[in-house]
């Protein structure tokens, strides 16, 4: 028999009883709709624990330059200044599996409030793209500094929970002045609290300010002291290269030499360098791909052949990464297990039902197999019916599925998010559940002898 | 339709039903089979329907001996050979007429097309005079109705043999003559019929009439055509 026809008659089969077909559908429907929803609450519950991980900095890459080696003494980890906001401008266009990137200069020094003062664990000069990368945008109080106020130098400033405990109690920072190295910083955001990180660092014990004004105003007055190990000397307050960067500021720091003066007096030319770059990529499983087309990019931009080695390093976070992708997968496998044993009740469901309905229709069997069905055939019409009824289940399912687990999303704020996997999974899964758990009612009604049937009552 | 011959045995420490039956059928012949409830007529009926297995003997329908074939051969062969009328009808619930004389129609491998096969049913069903009643379901029509729409689906494989099990059992006398005479007119366009029954009025209309009494036929009476051989 040709196999549409089969259908055809499985179909007309089932449309004379659509009240049964329905309910034993539904041990499959509830099945396949409870897997697709646990699938997008596990989704979305994975993708919640990812962003989580992600804020801890699990995509995050840092850039330091390489060590500084004269005549056999190595200066160790970032005693070379080689990195420019140039080249964290240029990562951040040319590299597509980077998200954001955020220019580091460095400070340790005091901070002075009124009649307190603190020396926070981390001053941070930087673009408002740090916040980005940390995950740390909208903060608590006040506002971020922007674009703007980097190009500016503006002693603005943004403070972590910490500090603002140290040197203002209880008042709220935001509009006050606090004073760095003697220069007066306007507080004009407080950053939300974030606890210490992985290696137990307060991560709140930080002030945040454009990177400009703690390049020139503040460091370029201490470097010497601070670093003194620096083989170029970072002091470039000498030469202004913001002009580089930002070539519509026609504002100058200081007084510029003239063509004469410079020819007269040769100086080498000194780039402004940034202490890291810290970089975001896009996303956690793309940090390989980052760290290839960072290391490619700056090898090209510091003009390094292929022999020498880089002059700068990158370090991810791979402990983090770890933890997150084994969090990912025992995720994976909980859902897995879920959805299988609540197919296979389904499954079982269709079994029993298919039963019943050989037994109550033997009578029409035994006359199918009078009229010259074969063994065969009968077992094609009954298997094609559980089918049906499976893939007709797994269908609804599947939108039952996708509406509760809606609801789920707008009522209860879970986050969930629609996976194509599970939907097409569920699908197959369902089909097979059909043939397998159809398999054995078929048999047995394919097996039944047409004059025991035919005088079946 | 060739001779039959059939010899039939079940003479083992069970039940022997059939105790050494032989049958000659001239195509396009009227049969009727009768005997009392017990005397092995259904089972002989079974075999003639290639729904059993002889326990031995032969039974050679159109030149071919038939009792050794297998369960989708017998099948085939019941398909394009053989149609079934039986006393409670058989029709599938839920179903219209149509679709009740459609239903042999997948099994036999000469793939029609849909419209070919529809075309085939509708005029099986006017020809039984149920034009009108096409699109009715089964518990929607009188039981001669049902019989006849059986008739219908009996007929659409353009089978030689007709082989009706009490086909009046459930029926009242008018409608019972009725189907009766569907049967001889149908006899008469050349199909070999075999009407299984214990009421000798139904019996009555049949060309010859055999007795199975006990496993053995006991005597076999002709009105016309052949005699028969017990």
């Amino acid at each position: 028999m040709k196999s549409y026809r089969t259908l055809k008659t499985a179909l007309g089969a089932l449309r004379r009883n659509v009240m049964r077909a329905v309910l034993t559908t539904l041990g499959i429907v509830i099945g396949v709709a409870a897997v697709i929803t646990m699938m997008e609450i596990g989704n979305g519950a994975s993708i919640a624990i990812q962003r989580t991980m992600a804020s801890m900095g699990a995509n995050t890459l840092v850039i330091v330059p390489g060590a500084a080696n004269t005549s056999g003494v190595n200066y160790g980890a970032g005693s070379m200044m080689t990195l420019t906001p140039q080249d964290a401008d240029a990562v951040d266009k040319e590299c597509p599996a980077v998200g954001s990137v955020a220019p580091i200069v460095r400070a340790r020094t005091q901070v002075v409030y009124g009649n307190r003062n603190w020396v926070p664990t981390y001053i941070y000069g930087t673009t408002p793209s740090f916040l980005e990368v940390r995950d740390w945008t909208d903060p608590e109080e006040g506002e971020a500094f922007t674009e703007h106020e980097v190009r500016n130098l503006s002693k603005v400033c943004m403070i972590g929970q910490t500090i603002a405990n140290e040197l203002f109690g209880g008042q709220s920072p935001v509009g006050k002045e606090v004073r760095i190295r003697n220069v007066a910083f306007r507080v004009i955001g407080l950053l939300r609290k974030k606890g210490a990180n992985m290696m137990g660092m307060d991560q709140d014990d930080i002030l945040l300010a454009p990177w400009t004004t703690i390049k020139y105003r503040v460091v370029a007055s201490s470097l010497s002291s601070a670093n003194q190990s620096s083989t170029t000397s970072a002091s470039s307050s000498e030469v202004n290269t913001l002009n580089q960067i930002y070539p519509n500021l026609q504002q100058n720091l200081y007084p510029v030499a003239s063509d004469t003066e410079l020819a007269d007096a040769p100086k080498p030319i000194r780039f402004t360098t940034v202490d890291q770059i810290l970089v975001a990529a896009r996303s956690a499983d793309r940090v390989p791909f980052a760290i290839q087309q960072i290391t490619a990019l700056l090898r090209e931009r510091h003009h390094l052949g292929a022999a020498s080695p880089n002059d700068f390093n990158i370090r991810d976070m791979t402990e983090i990464t770890k933890a997150m992708s084994s969090t990912a997968e025992l995720m994976t496998k909980l859902l897995l297990t879920v959805a299988m044993i609540s197919l296979i009740v389904g499954g079982v469901g269709i079994m029993n039902i298919m039963l019943v309905s050989v037994t109550e229709r033997t009578r029409e069997i035994g006359l199918r197999m009078a009229v010259g069905a074969e063994p065969n055939d009968i077992l094609r019409q009954f298997l094609t019916e559980a089918v049906v009824l499976c893939l007709l289940g797994g269908t609804m399912g599947i939108i039952l599925g996708r509406c509760s687990s809606y609801v789920v999303n707008t009522v209860l704020h879970w986050p969930t998010a629609a996976s194509m996997g599970a939907i097409v999974a569920s699908f197959i899964v369902s089909a097979s559940v059909g043939v397998i758990f159809g398999f054995y009612p078929a048999w047995k009604a394919s097996r039944l002898d047409p004059i025991e049937a035919l005088r079946y009552e | 339709m060739r001779d039959i011959h059939k010899t039939y045995h079940l003479g083992e420490v069970d039940l022997p039903v059939l105790k050494g039956v032989s049958l000659n059928m001239v195509r396009g012949e009227l049969l009727a089979l009768m005997g009392a409830s017990g005397s092995g007529k259904s089972t002989l009926m079974n075999i003639l329907g290639c729904l059993d297995h002889p326990t031995s003997g032969e039974y050679w329908l159109d030149g071919q001996e038939i009792s050794r074939l297998t369960r989708g051969e017998q099948a085939r062969l019941r398909n394009r050979m053989i149609g079934f009328v039986f006393q409670n009808f058989n029709l599938l619930p839920r179903t219209t007429a149509l679709e009740n004389v459609l239903m042999p129609l997948p099994y036999a491998r000469d793939y029609l097309s849909e419209h070919q096969m529809k075309q085939r049913a509708a005029d099986l069903l006017q020809k039984v005079g149920l034009a009108d009643r096409i699109d009715h379901q089964s518990s929607q029509l009188s039981g001669g109705e049902q019989q006849r729409v059986a008739i219908a689906r009996s007929l659409v494989n353009h089978p030689q043999v007709l082989l009706a099990d009490e086909p009046t059992g459930n029926l009242d006398s008018r409608t019972s003559e009725e189907i009766l005479q569907m049967f001889q007119q149908l006899n008469a366009e050349g199909i070999t019929i075999v009407l299984v029954t214990h009421d000798p009025g139904v019996a009555q209309h049949a060309g010859r009439i055999i007795h199975i009494k006990d496993g053995l036929i006991n005597s076999g009476t002709s009105r016309s055509g052949p005699g028969c051989d017990a």
